[in-house]
């Protein structure tokens, strides 16, 4: 009986959870909450993906009240797929953030830490799971007021800068989504996911259905942190608290893609986003700026999460870029790439986050110098995910990018392979400074005493480190389903 | 085009524009959450104006109404004023933390006051 109502769970399990760690007040029984909350959203969330395996899809009436007039949740294997993203992602972090927190924020404020994380994950799983369009916005601005005052937490006070600075573009950004909502509901009277992708086709020469297009696609962008509009994202990831940061790079972009994949193709349409509006011809071009610019200002960056958040910036655009191609080899690659990026950035904020916690500070290159043998299982870590970056085969990052440089060859696009394969180049500089700082300097007398740090930080992050590898060697699990979304996506257009 | 019969249009478009200008033109950090809360008024507008239906009543089952106007918008568009609501209160409490932290609410003077620290 549970089973039937896995969907919400999902989304109502963090939300209630929310405000019993506020009761609860202790930091750490909030922190025990929070963290068996992320592993009871994890475990149905493999559930959820295993009932779609085959191609279902679930529809979940809120209420008992049945779409298009009650809310639905519909969860098919794209939903399946990022569901598990997300709420893995938060099951690696959350137990992760205890030992960080006792640095970065004060005793009394850490149960509240706790709810406030727990309604972002609520917020995110909420997006992803839910088949009105309306309640996406709802869903979206809850996981957003939560990240804004989760970046926020930090002791340094230009966190609070980067929180507001969050805080007015993302709010621009929700303000846009709203709007084009509203413009949908104008032409067909339906919030209903699956009743606007039926009606829309009769509308698709209206120039309102147009705009709400347009003002859609702008406003996920923004939240997606896609060149140009990426300029809250440095700041915010640079400044957030560590595992704040490894959560929000890996799981915020990705529902951010989830939405652009949702709107593209399941709203709207292939042939409306690609025949009647040229959505391509303006998404490869900044999607590829987003992949140079992105790598090459992550070169000159003496702070590592800087640089770590403006390589995030370059691999939103392999994300895009993949989507910009409207094939499914394209598409496949972007799908599979959103996977491979959380696992990669997410592990390696953590062991950033890590090295912080051994040297209290925000970890500049010249911190590292001397710790590949002081810390030598944490900068292990930080070059394996590192070479994922690069794209090295055996690793995550080079099936998503195999997949990406095909998709152009099949598309015809051979400008766009090579303009891929050579940011792959500029990954090496910048992970190459790291590794540079780390082994080939002899050490400060800031990192002559340190090492590695506690187990509760080194095997969460080690967790992903090596499933960047497994699912790099084992690649059949991920891009099999990747392969099914990218067809139920595009359907009999391509 | 009939441009003085979208006039409720006209209204949440320069709303929305004098709200956008705001933010992005006033260093204050106040006033740019008192110009961002405009640009999310202008959007409730625009619902608002979306559900009315000339001459219609609200929506009232009884023989006597014939017409009346969709309520849907405007549930809609009370959640989005909660939302609304928190953002602002979000945004304020930023600021006031901002001012604990730097003494000034001016976004200028807070760039200068972080002048001496490292870069990022």
């Amino acid at each position: 009986m549970i089973a039937d109502h896995l969907p919400v769970l999902q989304v109502v399990i963090p939300l209630i959870a929310a405000p019993l760690c506020v009761l609860v007040q202790r930091g750490a029984i909030a922190w025990i909450l929070a963290c068996l909350v992320a592993f009871a959203c994890f475990a149905i969330s493999l559930l959820l993906l295993l009932q779609v395996g085959d191609g279902g899809v679930i529809s979940y009436h809120l209420g008992g009240w049945a779409p298009p007039y009650g809310i639905e949740y519909r969860i098919d294997a794209l939903g399946a797929f990022v569901l598990v993203i997300v709420s893995g992602i938060a099951a690696v972090v959350l137990p992760y953030s205890w030992p960080t927190l006792s640095l970065q924020i004060q005793p009394s404020r850490r149960a509240l830490f706790y709810a406030v994380f727990l309604l972002a994950l609520t917020g995110l799983l909420g997006i992803v799971a839910t088949g009105d369009a309306f309640n996406i916005y709802v869903f979206l601005e809850i996981s957003s007021l939560a990240s804004y005052v989760l970046v926020a937490q930090h002791r340094d006070r230009r966190a609070l800068r980067a929180a507001f600075q969050y805080l007015v573009l993302g709010t621009i950004g929700a303000t846009l989504i709203l709007i084009g909502i509203g413009l949908l509901y104008m032409m067909t009277g339906t919030l209903n996911i699956m009743d606007l992708s039926e009606r829309l086709p009769e509308h698709y020469e209206s120039r309102t259905v147009q705009m709400a297009f347009a003002f859609l696609t702008v406003g996920i962008c923004l939240k997606l942190a896609l060149f140009p509009l990426h300029l809250w994202l440095p700041d915010a990831y640079s400044f957030a608290p560590s595992s704040v940061a490894a959560f929000l790079s890996a799981t915020a972009t990705k529902v951010g893609a989830y939405l652009l994949l949702r709107f593209v193709f399941t709203v709207f349409g292939w042939e409306f986003s690609f025949e009647v509006l040229p959505l391509d011809l303006i998404l490869m071009p900044l999607a590829l700026i987003a992949v140079v610019a992105g790598s090459l200002v992550a070169i000159f960056q003496t702070n590592v999460k800087r640089l770590l958040a403006y390589s995030s910036v370059a691999q939103i655009g392999y994300i895009v870029v993949g989507i910009a191609y409207a094939n499914q080899t394209g598409l496949t690659g972007s799908v599979v790439h959103l996977f491979n990026h959380a696992l990669m950035k997410g592990g390696l904020f953590m062991l950033i986050g890590a090295v912080g916690y051994r040297l209290g500070a925000n970890v500049q290159l010249t911190d590292l110098h001397g710790l590949g043998r002081r810390m030598p299982f944490t900068m292990a870590g930080v070059v394996i995910a590192g070479l994922s970056l690069i794209g090295l085969p055996l690793t995550v990052g080079f099936v998503s990018k195999w997949y990406l440089v095909k998709a152009a060859f099949e598309a015809g696009l051979w400008p766009v392979a090579a303009v891929v394969l050579a940011s792959s180049l500029l990954a090496v500089a910048y992970v190459g400074r790291i590794v540079e700082a780390a082994y080939f300097h002899p050490s400060t007398a800031r990192t002559a005493n340190v090492s590695d740090p506690p187990a509760l930080l080194l095997v969460p992050s080690w967790l992903l480190v090596v499933a960047c590898v497994y699912f790099g060697i084992h690649t059949d699990a991920t891009i099999g389903v990747a392969q099914g979304i990218a067809q139920s996506l595009i359907g009999g257009a391509r | 085009m009939d441009v003085l019969g979208h006039y409720h249009y006209w209204i949440s478009i320069v709303l929305m524009m004098l709200g956008f200008y705001i933010v992005i033109a006033r260093g204050n950090l106040v006033k740019k959450i008192v110009g961002l809360s405009l640009f999310q008024t202008s959007v409730f507008l625009l619902y608002i104006a979306i559900g009315k239906v000339r001459g219609g009543t609200a929506p009232i089952l009884d023989d006597r109404f014939e017409s009346y106007s969709n309520p849907l918008p405007h549930v809609l568009i009370l959640t989005a004023i909660v939302v609304s609501v928190a953002t602002t209160a979000v945004g304020l409490g930023l600021i006031v933390r901002i001012k604990k932290a730097y003494g000034t609410v001016e976004e200028d003077e807070i760039q200068e006051r972080d002048a001496d620290r490292p870069k990022p």
